[in-house]
């Protein structure tokens, strides 16, 4: 199992009082599997995704990535998973604007000491970006970047990959390209995938989708496998 | 790992050259102006205490012959009679083309243990002692000065060897050797006390009738007159670094910022957050030791090229010799990194406590680096208040030179923390009154700007107020002196005796002549306390109708000509607390009332004029040898000189006219005020480079600001327009807020600092005229920090304003 979240939840305090995010989230991912989690603007998705990159930390509950209890993780501990079993993409890229394309799409991987040049060549070349990869994130397109961002996230072989929101900034037809070719280098790589998205589109390329509302799971696709198991 | 997210903090400099160099500029142009200062200060000291060692002569009691030589049978009758004593001669002779040498002859075998200079190398190994005393003999200089003469020096001198324990400017050598130097055979100008005597040793009237024993000036009496002096100086040095900080404060807060998307994808991918922090502080720290480095060379550059004027100036105001050669010190050197790496570290500690807070799901895109709210500015106004206020009552609650200081700190800060509150409510103001859509958008975008500007504003001010206000002072210093000179030196010639007979010729002379003869004799002795001269003077109309009196009692010049009261410096009456009526200490039982209080400018000592009999007759060796001479009328001052150099043994240099004295004391003066005229203009400079680097970093954040406005129909070239005159405007604003404040620096240097540092206090004069010219080069400064940016924005391609619409998607 490289995800296994119980009864996970989290609440934000406001000016009208406590504001609960998640209700008690439970889900599973295992290895090779795609999992989208879809739902409405501010259902809680996104955070989900931050607890379970150990990005922030759950009020209470249970998650375990690629082995490790988040809760008994310093911040030192949950930067060293971030870097080493897990892959991210958000929906603004954030790929690092003073390093070319070719540095970004390498950078995790340097920083976890897992840097393959000829795994990010092979990478740089079926995302098509080997001949812009002595450019600068400015001037590239989105569609580039987020491929770089993909990159990035694969040229350290994670065990789990997360993407927030991946084809948020893209159009269409770029959108349906970039998640074809994530999809397809994931499943070589035998990585799982948790996908964060509202696109229909996109949920359905996965192979289980789960759907959250409210701060909770609820009944979601065919094969959703959720709470209930 | 280190290495990997190491490059990518590094990459932005990379990519922003123009900020790095902006970032190593500021930090080293502000080091490099506080180690010129030190490196002005340590070389100074170290000529003090060279010249402390100075064989000790100051500091011992000494026989001398009023008016006259000593012989060598006095010092032969005074050791065959027990007492210790050792002799000095001492004068100055012309070499070359250079500056006149000061020849000290002592005599190395009965000099006082300890008085030779320390450290002096003297004789070689293996060296006959005799080599000192026999012709042609062996002198000991300073480097330089040892090298000059080696040149230079004419026959029959001896041999010059440098040694780097003697004072710059001076030979050392034996008395016999010396007086061949000197051409002054047979002759002794002093004859040292030894400070343990025989006690069964017969009286001096005994044993040399004629001698007079004169007290040892105090030890350490140079450092402590030169100590305002160099307080100035570092206070300078200090305002220059400070002015230097704005800008890299600026700098690194914007580096931080605008690498906040970059600190937050390197925590996301998992960089600990401590590693993080350990590697910005690393980056400062490398930072700083580069700048610092290049800041340590440019000082020294600058104080080299200074010292020759601060040299003029301590030998002008104090008679302190310093040397006009910067020597190497690895201690201000270290003093200066250590400052730069200070600096830079409380430059860069906000931006880094923020990276160590900053929540790792933190908004990527740069938090408004321009942006800062109303309230924070009236905070930083309300912290700016209680410092003028805690500056204010700095005199009032305390005295000193550290209140005066306190003072002038409050002032600068409190006002610089003022002016964003100050300049937005201006804007406001502006915004308010304006109709066209043009100018209200141009009010409120210049507001706008404000927060990112202020920091060079505030900079801009610093300078500008430290500008006015030394300017207005030195003016003012200037104004009074010349006036000052005019009723100072009323007598059309002075006139120094070296003997009795020509004192008798100069007498004779201005008989015959009909010319007004004013003599003046001076003794050393202890003022109310403190050491201090009285110089007596005999009665002339000339005094009542120019001696420039600040204060005084009826009948003034009667009572001093009576010998029934006395005048006193303004130095004297202000550290004693003296006023016209009060009795003053003249010395062992001798005291006198205060008949009037004069201005003394460059006198650092006190000072008290008694009538001449008075003061002969407490003082025998009180002999006039200074003469004042009046020309009679229908003869001019140089007939008069002609006359009395061809009709009396003096020589030319004995005889020195009134328009000759005020050149030099003018000139001592402009040199006085050459350093920190030179320090203002770097600081001026300094403040025109953190101009122009926040506008050059601001410009690189303005497109989405300006991309709106250009899409609604201002051309390219019409923006840049506008951001010049908006620099402008800035700029004009700021000088308005700078000109009060400098008349408050200027009010508190004259009205505290003065009076605390000298001992006197000025009027303050007004010059219009140079507010105008530095509100000119103020606005031309910002004009041409805003021309870079304002062309770079009328030449961005159309591309990257649409750039500006198709991220908002």
């Amino acid at each position: 199992m490289l995800i296994a979240a119980r009864d996970v939840t989290k609440t934000y305090p406001t000016a009208d009082g406590p504001l609960t995010v998640l209700g008690g989230v439970s889900l599973t991912l295992d290895r090779g599997e795609t999992l989208a989690l879809t739902g409405e603007s501010g259902s809680g998705k996104s955070t989900l995704l931050h607890l379970l990159a150990a990005l922030d930390t759950a009020d209470a509950g249970e998650i375990e990535v690629a082995g490790a209890a988040l809760s008994g993780l310093s911040d030192a501990g949950r930067a060293a998973l971030r870097r080493e079993k897990i892959g991210l993409i958000f929906q603004q890229f954030n790929l690092i604007p003073s390093l070319d394309a070719g540095a970004n799409l390498a950078f995790q991987a340097r920083l976890a000491g897992r840097h393959d040049p000829d795994w990010c060549a092979t990478l740089a070349g079926r995302l098509g970006l080997t001949d812009v990869l002595s450019r600068y994130p400015e001037q590239l397109s989105g569609g580039q970047q987020q491929r770089v961002a993909i990159g990035r996230a694969l040229a350290a072989r994670p065990q789990v990959l997360m993407a927030d929101e991946p084809t948020g900034n893209l159009d269409e037809a770029s959108s349906d390209r970039v998640a074809a070719l994530m999809l397809e280098l994931v499943a070589e790589t035998g990585a799982g995938l948790l996908l964060v998205t509202h696109s229909e589109r996109l949920a359905a390329r996965a192979g289980r989708r789960l759907h959250l509302s409210g701060g909770r799971l609820a009944g979601a696709g065919t094969h959703a496998r959720g709470a209930a198991e | 790992m280190t290495r990997t997210a190491l490059a990518a903090l590094l990459s932005h400099w990379r990519r922003r050259p123009g900020q790095l160099a902006t970032l190593l500029m500021g930090l080293a142009l502000a080091t490099a102006l506080w180690s010129a200062v030190q490196a002005i200060n340590a070389e100074a000291r170290a000529s003090y205490d060279r010249a402390a060692g100075e064989l000790g002569l100051s500091g011992l009691d000494a026989l001398v012959r009023p008016g006259e030589p000593l012989a060598v049978v006095d010092f032969v009758a005074l050791r065959r009679a027990g007492w210790l004593v050792s002799p000095v001669l001492e004068g100055r002779v012309a070499v070359g083309a250079g500056p006149p040498v000061s020849v000290l002859g002592v005599d190395f075998l009965s000099a006082p243990p300890g008085a030779l200079p320390a450290g002096l190398a003297g004789l070689g190994e293996g060296e006959e002692p005799a080599l000192l005393f026999t012709a042609p003999g062996v002198a000991f200089a300073a480097p330089a000065l040892a090298e000059r003469l080696r040149q230079a020096a004419p026959a029959g001198w001896p041999e010059i060897r440098a040694d780097a324990a003697v004072p710059p400017g001076q030979v050392l050598t034996d008395i016999g050797a010396a007086e061949r130097m000197l051409a002054r055979p047979g002759e002794i100008d002093r004859l040292l006390i030894l400070p343990d005597q025989p006690r069964a040793r017969p009286p001096l009237a005994e044993v040399a009738p004629g001698l007079v024993r004169e007290a040892g000036r105090e030890q350490g009496e140079i450092a402590r007159l030169t100590s305002s002096f160099h307080l100035n100086l570092t206070a300078f040095g200090l305002l220059s670094f400070a002015v230097g900080l704005f800008i890299v404060h600026g700098a690194i807060g914007l580096a931080v910022e605008q690498r906040r998307g970059t600190v937050r994808t390197l925590r996301a991918l998992g960089l600990p957050t401590a590693r993080l922090v350990a590697l910005l502080l690393a980056e400062v720290v490398v930072l700083a030791l580069v700048a610092g480095a290049a800041g340590v060379a440019l000082g020294y550059v600058i104080a080299a090229a200074l010292l020759p004027d601060v040299a003029a100036t301590l030998r002008g105001l104090y008679g302190a010799s310093v040397p006009g050669v910067l020597s190497f010190d690895p201690g201000w050197a270290a003093a200066g990194l250590a400052m730069a790496l200070a600096g830079a570290l409380v430059a860069a500690g906000q931006g880094l406590w923020r990276v160590a807070r900053l929540p790792v799901l933190e908004a990527a895109r740069p938090r408004a680096w321009a942006t800062v709210s109303g309230r924070a500015l009236r905070r930083q106004a309300g912290a700016g208040a209680v410092l003028l206020v805690a500056g204010i009552a700095a005199p009032l609650v305390a005295g000193g030179l550290g209140a005066g200081f306190a003072l002038l700190a409050g002032l600068l800060l409190g006002a610089a923390l003022t002016l964003p509150l100050a300049l937005s409510a201006a804007l406001a103001l502006g915004a308010a009154r304006a109709r066209r859509p043009l100018t209200q958008w141009f009010w409120a975008d210049t507001r706008q700007q404000l927060p990112g500007l202020s920091l060079a504003l505030m900079a801009l001010m610093l300078a500008l107020a430290a500008n006015i206000g030394v300017s207005t002072m030195v003016g003012s210093f200037r104004l009074t002196f010349t006036g000052w000179l005019d009723q100072r030196l009323a007598a059309d010639l002075y006139a120094r005796a070296g003997s009795g007979a020509e004192a008798e010729a100069i007498r004779g002379f201005a008989e015959a002549r009909g010319a007004g003869l004013l003599p003046t004799a001076e003794v050393e002795a202890r003022l109310d306390g403190a050491p201090g001269t009285i110089r007596g003077i005999t009665d002339h109309p000339l005094y009542a109708r120019s001696w420039p009196l600040l204060s005084s009692a009826p009948e003034v010049w009667t009572r001093v000509a009576r010998g029934e009261a006395a005048l006193v410096n303004e130095q004297l009456a202000r550290r004693a607390g003296l006023a016209p009526g009060d009795p003053v200490g003249l010395g062992p039982g001798w005291a006198l009332p205060i008949a009037g209080i004069y201005s003394d400018y460059g006198n650092p000592r006190g000072e008290a004029m008694v009538a001449l009999p008075a003061l002969q007759a407490r003082f025998p060796q009180a002999v006039a040898r200074d003469f004042g001479l009046v020309a009679p009328a229908g003869t001019g001052a140089d007939a008069l000189r002609a006359a009395l150099v061809a009709e009396t043994p003096l020589t030319e240099g004995a005889v020195i006219d009134q328009a000759h004295v005020k050149q030099i004391s003018l000139a001592v003066f402009e040199r006085t005020f050459a350093v920190t005229g030179a320090l203002n203009v770097l600081t001026l400079a300094v403040a025109g480079v953190a101009m122009l680097t926040a506008l050059l970093t601001l410009a690189t954040m303005r497109l989405p600001q300006l991309a709106p406005v250009w899409a609604l129909g201002l051309t390219r070239a019409r923006l840049g327009r506008l951001d010049m005159a908006r620099s402008s405007l800035l700029a004009a604003l700021t000088f308005a807020a700078a000109l009060p404040l400098g008349l408050a620096v200027a009010w508190a240097l004259l009205a505290v600092v003065n009076v605390e540092a000298f001992g006197w206090r000025l009027p303050m004069h007004l010059f219009p005229r140079d507010w105008a010219v530095l509100l000119a080069l103020s606005v031309a400064a910002a004009l041409l920090a805003a021309l870079v940016p304002a062309r770079r924005l009328a030449r961005t391609p159309p591309a990257a304003f649409l750039k500006v619409f198709a991220d908002e998607r």
